[in-house]
C-alpha cells in the first residue's frame, strides 16, 4: 500500500548555516546575506516618500500608521497573549489628549505629540488593567466593548467637541517632517521590539503566553510583565493617534472607528502573525489595495475581511514565514 | 411598576441575546464573533421575504430561522472547522465573518441591491395594540417577548436535558474527550451547536426587532450585550446566564430612566468591570472558568 510516493524536503541554504552566530563575521558575503533584508526594509521605507506624490504620501502616512498598530497588535497577541481588537482606543486617546492639550491650552506640537503618547498610553493601560486578570477570549471581548464605551462616552457628556469634533489643530511643519517623523517611529517601534523579544523581558513574555502557571511558580509577577507588555503597545498606539490628530488637523469620534482595530489585524494575518516585520509588510501591502478602492464605499471593510479569512483559512503562515523560507531554505522533491 | 415591567421585558431581550453564544460558547468553546450579525441578517431577511417576496410573515419567519440555523453549519464548516483549538483566530476569523455579513449588508449597486442604508427598515410588531397591565400600558410585542422567551428557555432546557442531540452537546461541553470514546462526533455536536446557537439568534432578532426600527449597527450593539451577559454571568452557566441578563436588564432600564438611553453602553461595561473586578469568573462561575480565565 502507497500512501504517498513524494515529499517536500527542505534544507537550510549553505550561506544560512555559514552565517550562523559569530561566524557571519568571516566574510562580506554573509554579513551582506544576513543585513540585505534589514537594510532593503529601511531603505524601502526611507526612500518611498521621496518617490511618492502629494496623494499617495498621505496614504503611505496611512500607511505606516496601520503598520505601526498592526505591529502593536502582533506584540501583544503573539508574545504577551493578549488579542486586543479595540486597538483603535489607542488611537482615540492619543488623538483626544494631544488635541485638546493643542487645542484648549495652545501647547506647541512638539510638547503634545510626545505628552501625549505616553498620557494616552497610560490611560489606555489604565482601562484594560482590571482586565489583565482575564485572558484569552474575555480579554478580546473587553478591549472590543472599550472603544465604543470612549465614544458613547464623549457623545453623552458632550465634552471635547462632542460629535463634531475639535478643528484647527496645529499642522505638522512641513510635509518632510510628517514623513519621515513617522518612518523614524515605525523603524524604532519595529527594532526596538524585535531586539526587547530577545533579551530577558521577552523571554519572560512568551513564557507567560506559554505557561502562565509556571513563570507564576518561579516567582516572577506576570501581571507587571503584562502590564509593561500593554504599556508599549499602547505607546505605540497614542503615539499614532497624537500624529493623526496633528496630520490632519482634525479630531473626532472618527479616531475610534472600527477601521483602525480591524485592518491592523488583516495586515497581522497577512504578513504573519508573530513575525513583527510581518505585520509591516502587509500594511503596507494592505492600505494601498484598500486606496485603490476607495470608490467602492463599504467594499473595503468586506475585502480586508475577505482578504483576512482567506490568509487564516489557507496560508496561516503569511507572507513574511513564506519568504523567509525561500530565503534561508531551498526544497526540492523527494521520493519516500 | 413601570420599571419593574419593561425591566423585565428588557431583561428577557437580553436573556435571547445572550442565549445563542452562550450556548455554541459553552459547548464548543468558540466564542462565535458573528453572532450579532446572523442577528441582523435573520431581521433583513425577513423583511426582504415580507416585502419583496410578498410572503406571510410566519413563512417569512420560518424561512430566515432555516437560512440562520444554515448559516451557522456554514460558518463551521467551512471557517472555524480549520482553526479548531486555536482561540486567537477563532476569535479574528470569525469577527471577520461577522464585518463581512454586517458591512456586506451595506453594499451599494451590486447586482442592483440597494444596501440596508437609513432608517426605512422594520418589521411589524405581530399584533400592533398596547394594553393595560397593573397601571403601565405595555405593547404586545414586549408581551409576546416574555412569553416566547419563557417558551425558548423551556425549549432549551428540555432541548438539552432530554433529547439524545441535546445531551450529546452537554457531554462534550463536560469532557471533549471521554464523549469522543463513546462515539460522539465533535465536529458534528460543534456544527450542531452553531446551528442551533444561530437559529436563536435568529429567534431573538425576530421576537426583538419589531420593537425598532432595523440597522446594521445593530450587529455591533448586540455581540457587545450577549457578551456583556456572558462575561457577567460567568460563562458556561446557564444559570449565571439567566441572573446576569435580570442584573443587566434591571440596572440597564433604572439608569435609562434615571440619566437617559445615552448612558446604556456605559453602564454595561461599568457593570462589567465592576463584576471583573469583585468576582473575576462571573457571578456564578466555576472553578473551571475561573482557571482558565485568572
Amino acid at each position: 500500500m502507497e500512501m504517498s510516493e513524494r515529499r517536500k524536503k527542505r534544507l537550510d541554504r549553505s550561506i544560512t548555516v555559514r552565517s550562523r552566530g559569530l561566524y557571519a563575521l568571516s566574510s562580506w558575503r554573509e554579513m551582506t546575506f544576513l543585513l540585505l533584508p534589514r537594510v532593503a526594509l529601511v531603505a524601502l521605507l526611507c526612500a518611498l516618500p521621496l518617490m511618492l506624490d502629494m496623494y499617495w504620501q498621505r496614504v503611505f502616512c496611512a500607511a505606516a500608521t496601520y503598520a505601526m498598530l498592526a505591529l502593536a497588535f502582533d506584540f501583544l497577541a503573539q508574545y504577551a497573549g493578549l488579542v486586543c481588537l479595540g486597538l483603535s482606543m489607542f488611537i482615540g486617546l492619543g488623538g483626544y489628549v494631544s488635541g485638546s492639550l493643542n487645542h484648549y491650552w495652545g501647547w506647541p506640537i512638539w510638547v503634545t505629540i510626545p505628552l501625549a503618547s505616553v498620557t494616552g498610553a497610560a490611560l489606555g493601560t489604565l482601562a484594560l488593567v482590571l482586565c489583565l486578570r482575564l485572558r484569552g477570549v474575555y480579554f478580546a471581548i473587553v478591549s472590543f466593548m472599550l472603544p465604543l464605551f470612549l465614544v458613547s462616552f464623549i457623545v453623552a457628556t458632550s465634552i471635547l467637541g462632542s460629535t463634531e469634533g475639535i478643528s484647527s489643530l496645529d499642522y505638522l511643519p512641513n510635509i518632510w517632517v510628517e514623513q519621515y517623523l513617522l518612518v523614524g517611529a515605525l523603524l524604532v517601534a519595529l527594532f526596538g521590539l524585535r531586539r526587547l523579544m530577545t533579551e530577558d523581558f521577552g523571554i519572560i513574555l512568551q513564557a507567560v503566553k506559554d505557561n502562565d502557571q509556571a513563570v507564576k511558580a518561579s516567582g516572577i509577577d506576570i501581571t507587571a510583565y503584562k502590564i509593561k507588555a500593554l504599556f508599549l503597545a499602547a505607546l505605540i498606539g497614542s503615539f499614532c493617534g497624537a500624529y493623526l490628530s496633528h496630520l490632519y488637523g482634525w479630531l473626532g469620534l472618527s479616531m475610534f472607528a472600527m477601521d483602525f482595530s480591524i485592518l491592523p489585524i488583516a495586515a497581522t494575518v497577512m504578513g504573519g502573525m508573530g513575525t513583527l516585520a510581518g505585520p509591516v509588510i502587509g500594511a503596507f501591502v494592505l492600505t494601498p489595495l484598500s486606496e485603490a478602492l476607495r470608490g467602492f464605499g463599504q467594499l473595503r471593510v468586506v475585502l480586508y475581511s475577505l482578504i483576512l479569512l482567506a490568509f487564516i483559512l489557507y496560508k496561516p503562515e503569511g507572507i513574511l514565514n513564506y519568504l523567509e523560507r525561500k530565503y534561508f531554505q531551498f526544497e526540492r522533491w523527494e521520493k519516500v | 411598576m413601570e420599571i419593574l415591567i419593561y425591566g423585565a421585558v428588557n431583561s428577557m431581550i437580553f436573556m435571547l441575546l445572550a442565549a445563542g453564544f452562550a450556548l455554541v460558547y459553552g459547548v464548543s468553546r468558540i466564542p462565535n464573533f458573528a453572532h450579532g450579525a446572523v442577528y441582523v441578517l435573520v431581521g433583513f431577511l425577513t423583511w426582504s421575504f415580507l416585502n419583496d417576496l410578498k410572503l406571510p410573515y410566519i413563512l417569512a419567519i420560518l424561512l430566515a430561522l432555516v437560512v440562520s440555523a444554515l448559516l451557522g453549519l456554514i460558518i463551521y464548516r467551512f471557517v472555524l472547522i480549520r482553526l479548531r483549538g486555536m482561540p486567537t483566530s477563532e476569535i479574528i476569523a470569525s469577527f471577520a465573518v461577522s464585518l463581512v455579513i454586517l458591512e456586506g449588508l451595506r453594499l451599494q449597486g451590486i447586482a442592483g441591491f440597494k444596501g440596508f442604508i437609513g432608517p426605512f427598515y422594520s418589521l411589524p410588531p405581530f399584533f400592533d395594540a398596547k394594553i393595560n397591565v397593573a397601571g403601565v400600558f405595555v405593547d404586545f410585542q414586549r408581551l409576546f417577548i416574555l412569553g416566547f422567551g419563557s417558551l425558548i428557555l423551556l425549549a432549551i432546557y428540555l432541548f438539552t436535558h432530554y433529547s439524545k442531540a441535546g445531551l450529546k452537546l452537554r457531554a462534550i461541553a463536560q469532557d471533549e474527550q471521554a464523549a469522543m470514546m463513546l462515539g460522539i462526533h465533535p465536529d458534528r455536536t460543534a456544527m450542531l451547536s452553531l446551528a442551533v446557537g444561530s437559529a436563536l439568534a435568529g429567534m431573538a432578532a425576530v421576537l426583538v426587532l419589531p420593537l425598532g426600527n432595523l440597522a446594521v449597527e445593530q450587529g455591533y450593539h448586540v455581540l457587545i450585550r450577549a457578551l456583556a451577559v456572558c462575561i457577567v454571568g460567568g460563562l458556561g452557566s446557564w444559570a449565571g446566564t439567566i441572573l446576569a441578563s435580570l442584573v443587566l436588564g434591571y440596572t440597564v432600564i433604572i439608569s435609562s430612566t434615571l440619566l437617559g438611553t445615552v448612558w446604556e453602553s456605559m453602564v454595561l461595561v461599568g457593570t462589567i468591570i465592576l463584576i471583573l473586578l469583585l468576582k473575576p469568573s462571573g457571578l456564578l462561575g466555576k472553578q473551571k472558568e475561573l482557571e482558565e480565565r485568572v
